[in-house]
């Protein structure tokens, strides 16, 4: 029998993880929400931006900091770039060909990073401690990551409740043609949209690649994840993402300390499965 | 102002207008009736922009508006009120109505035009904080108006403003689409309401699968000219 | 038409003669590249099943490693001949798609979600064979045990000639079933489906039954493939046979070829396979990571410039060009 007390590490784990999922988890779903396409290479743009903070702190010696910043510039870069050259043409098109364009990122940028930078695992490396509560061994790199998601997430609500094009986004995502009624270019909200999620996704790569090693298959192990949580947690509800990342992770942190890593993943999963059926329109809403 | 020649639209193979040309003087207020599926949505949503006219051409102020997308459409002064209202759900009332207001030319007169819009609808201001999803039938109806007229339109387009709304409120809602033409607004509008609407505009035309099949002074039409033609065939 | 079928004669021909034909050294590489186009065309036409009423699935891999991971235990473990094993896999593999077809269409999963929840059961599977580690082998994969000669009993042989006309026979038998299901009264029921659950249901259409029962075929179909796919290569690994991975190849090569054609499926693997294989020899051990790197980039460009595959840009180009020829003559 296991110990309560890992038990307990376990789940205090499980919320610490959640942070950055949930971060992720709201990219994803503001992108599905306005554009209404399914970036099924989300996460490996995280893994793109892993590697630049990797190589700006370990190679070039920047701080942590800075090459967080230039993490989010690049995730925002991105956002656009796949907006623009990939989602744009196919806008018009079937829902599996959007899959598949995406898809097909997917396999782009996990082959190109192989051929960049090989399949070795890269680990930035902090100097943070370790630490004790009550018995429990925390990270204090994982506490910070949770904190700064959170802000993260704060700073995302305020942004689509106060400003102006926030509004719109909230706007376009409830009905885009009455949106380009009131004079808004569909072009210009994805276009934010898209950078925004992209930013998110550059944001939780610095805050991955301090908890995780990166190598170019970062994205297979969380990509299916982050979907999932985008769903479970419902269109456009911030409040319902946590929730989900939560529940999701603290499957995976307990169910990987009783039993195994996989089955952790294996019974997340199945969950997800019988929720789409229980509760389709994510876990803090009622069938209609 | 707004003059459509010979205009053919529709979805796919299928062809919902034919060669419609029609007219709107400034000032005016027009009506468009015919039975259902004659294509009076397709007619709005070409004239803004939200779907494309396969010939024939749109003529606003003088400027072509053919192959013009709907938000650029807003900007040259034409708000179309869709047809089912189209309110954002769980935007508030309030949030609503700034979002009328969002191309820049008519976000630089927003206060005005608010105090406008709250002045003619009070009942906005005071569900100013509510979800608009919250409303009833008939304030959305005044919130999907209201919302247009923040973009400071020189025309405004009502598609079935009366539907789905209870008999009661019918009548007040064209009592407050004649406060909005006293306002000096243009008016095209698309309704099955035939008797509400001929007293509302000054010219009417009556369309049919998808061709205009009479045009007259609303005064001089009869109803019943119009029902007969419109609902019997005759 | 007539042109066509002579056409459809001749390859078939040369696909039945293809062993015999002077190849010089690189005979076994031909079959072998030959036999996957046949087994992965055989599993591109069963997702089609699905894929072209509006079933999008991204968990066909998890039918497939089923099928594989089944069959090669069963016979490792139980010395089953996998002639047996491979009726049990299919089963076993149209019980599991049906415990999760049948609550998606009784609560309306559909479009995305349904690829997402199709999704999930792919990496379900790919995580259970990776969690059984001692008797799956895991990660590393698992290889089927060898039978000391070559046995029909065993589904093993030392000449691909065998496999090579075993796949073809498979691939052909695709073939008729994809066309029974075309043809059958089921036809103008499921393209309604595709277009509009309530209009079908309005008609009269038990929208419920229909999709099970192609659910059915097109998972019990893939497991197959499993099968033949482990039989040939005799090891199976849940990264190649299970996850989003192959999942998305599959639906690649059949969006790419086209999925409403009897031969759409076939030509897209045909296609992916034969640029995936030029892109391994022309970089081999160099570059790595190159390759797969082309093959994406294509795949997105493809995707944006052949929306309806190549057979529908085909067509609709060929539609493009008789129209305006067909309007001036209705005009004259």
């Amino acid at each position: 029998m296991i110990e309560p007390i890992f038990l307990l590490e376990a789940a205090v784990n499980g919320i610490l993880l959640s942070g950055v999922l949930a971060l992720l988890a709201l990219g994803l779903n503001l992108i599905f929400g306005v554009v209404d396409i399914v970036w099924i290479a989300y996460v490996d743009l995280v893994m793109v931006c892993m590697y630049l903070v990797y190589f700006l702190v370990m190679v070039y010696g920047w701080p942590l900091w800075l090459a967080g910043l230039g993490s989010l510039a690049l995730g925002a870069l991105l956002g656009l770039g796949v907006h623009l050259l990939i989602i744009t043409p196919i806008l018009g098109s079937a829902p599996v060909n959007q899959l598949l364009a995406t898809g097909g990122l997917l396999f782009f940028l996990q082959s190109f990073a192989t051929f960049l930078w090989t399949t070795d695992h890269k680990t930035v490396r902090l100097a943070l401690p370790i630490l004790e509560v009550g018995g429990m061994f925390l990270s204090f790199v994982r506490l910070i990551a949770f904190v700064i998601s959170l802000l993260a997430m704060l700073g995302l609500w305020v942004f689509l409740r106060r400003t102006y094009i926030g509004t719109a986004i909230r706007a376009v995502s409830q009905d885009r043609e009455a949106m380009a009624l009131m004079g808004a270019n569909p072009q210009y909200v994805y276009l934010v949209t898209s950078a925004i999620g992209g930013a998110m996704a550059g944001l939780a790569g610095a805050l991955l690649v301090i908890q995780y090693s990166v190598h170019p298959f970062f994205g297979a192990a969380f990509g299916p994840l982050t979907f999932m949580i985008c769903v479970l947690g419902g269109l456009g509800n911030m409040v319902g993402a946590f929730v989900a990342a939560v529940v999701m992770s603290e499957i995976i942190s307990i169910g990987g300390v009783v039993i195994s890593t996989e089955m952790g993943y294996v019974i997340a999963f199945v969950v997800f499965i019988v929720m789409m059926f229980v509760r389709p329109g994510g876990l803090l809403v009622r069938r209609g | 102002m707004l003059e459509l020649r010979g205009v053919t639209a529709g979805y796919g193979h299928f062809t919902a207008l034919w060669d419609v040309t029609l007219r709107v003087e400034a000032g005016e207020a027009v009506a468009v009736v015919g039975p259902n599926g004659s294509g009076k949505t397709t007619l709005m949503r070409v004239i803004s922009g939200l779907v494309a006219a396969r010939a024939g051409d749109l003529v606003f102020e003088g400027d072509s508006l053919g192959g013009r997308k709907a938000h650029e459409v807003v900007r040259r002064g034409i708000a179309h009120v869709p047809e089912g209202r189209r309110v954002f759900p769980r935007l508030t009332v309030a949030d609503n109505l700034r979002m009328g207001a969002f191309q820049p030319r008519a976000r630089a007169a927003f206060a005005e035009s608010l105090a406008r819009v709250y002045d003619l609808f009070p009942v906005l201001r005071e569900r100013e904080r509510q979800p608009a999803g919250s409303l009833s039938g008939g304030e959305q109806q005044m919130l999907a108006l209201g919302r247009a007229l923040m973009s400071r339109p020189k025309l405004i387009l009502l598609d079935e403003p009366s539907m789905g709304l209870a008999p009661v409120m019918v009548l007040r809602l064209f009592d407050l689409l004649r406060r909005v033409r006293a306002e000096g607004y243009t008016i095209l509008v698309v309704e099955q309401n035939v008797r509400q609407v001929l007293r509302l505009v000054d010219r009417a035309y009556l369309l049919e699968v998808g061709r205009i099949r009479m045009e007259g002074r609303a005064a001089e039409l009869s109803e019943q000219a119009f029902v007969r033609k419109a609902y019997v065939g005759l | 038409m007539r042109a066509g079928r002579l056409a459809g004669a001749v390859l078939l021909a040369l696909l039945v003669l293809g062993p015999f034909l002077p190849m010089g050294g690189m005979r076994q590489y031909v079959l072998h590249v030959l036999i996957q186009i046949l087994v992965w065309s055989f599993i591109g036409g069963a997702w089609s099943l699905m894929g072209r009423f509006g079933l999008v699935s991204l968990g066909h891999g998890a039918f497939l490693g089923l099928g594989a991971y089944t069959v090669t235990l069963l016979w490792n473990a139980y010395g089953l001949t996998p002639w047996l094993g491979g009726v049990v896999a299919a089963a076993l593999t149209i019980v599991v798609a049906l415990v999760v077809a049948y609550p998606c269409s009784r609560f309306q999963v559909v479009g995305h979600y349904f690829a997402l929840v199709t999704l999930a059961v792919g990496e379900v599977v790919r995580l259970l064979i990776i969690a059984e580690r001692n008797w799956t082998g895991g990660s590393l994969g698992l290889s089927l045990r060898a039978s000391p000669s070559d046995s029909l009993l065993a589904m093993q042989f030392a000449d691909k000639r065998v496999f090579y006309y075993a796949s073809l026979v498979l691939w052909l038998a695709g073939l008729w079933i994809w066309y029974r299901v075309d043809r059958s009264m089921a036809r103008e029921a499921m393209e309604a489906i595709g277009e509009d659950e309530t209009a079908a249901a309005s008609v009269g259409i038990h929208v419920t039954r229909f999709k099970m029962g192609i659910t059915m075929l097109s998972a019990g179909l893939t497991a197959i493939g499993g099968v033949a796919y482990a039989q040939y290569i005799t090891y199976v690994n849940p990264d190649t046979l299970a996850g989003i991975g192959v999942s998305l190849r599959i639906v690649f090569a059949v969006v790419l070829g086209g999925m409403y054609s009897l031969l759409g499926p076939t030509v897209g693997t045909a296609l992916t396979i034969a640029l995936g294989e030029y892109l391994r020899v022309v970089f081999g051990l160099r570059l790595i990571g190159m390759a797969e790197t082309i093959y994406g980039l294509l795949l997105i460009v493809f995707i944006i410039f052949l929306p309806a595959g190549i057979y529908g840009s085909l067509r609709d180009a060929v539609t493009r060009l008789a129209r305006p020829a067909r309007l001036a003559g209705g005009l004259s």
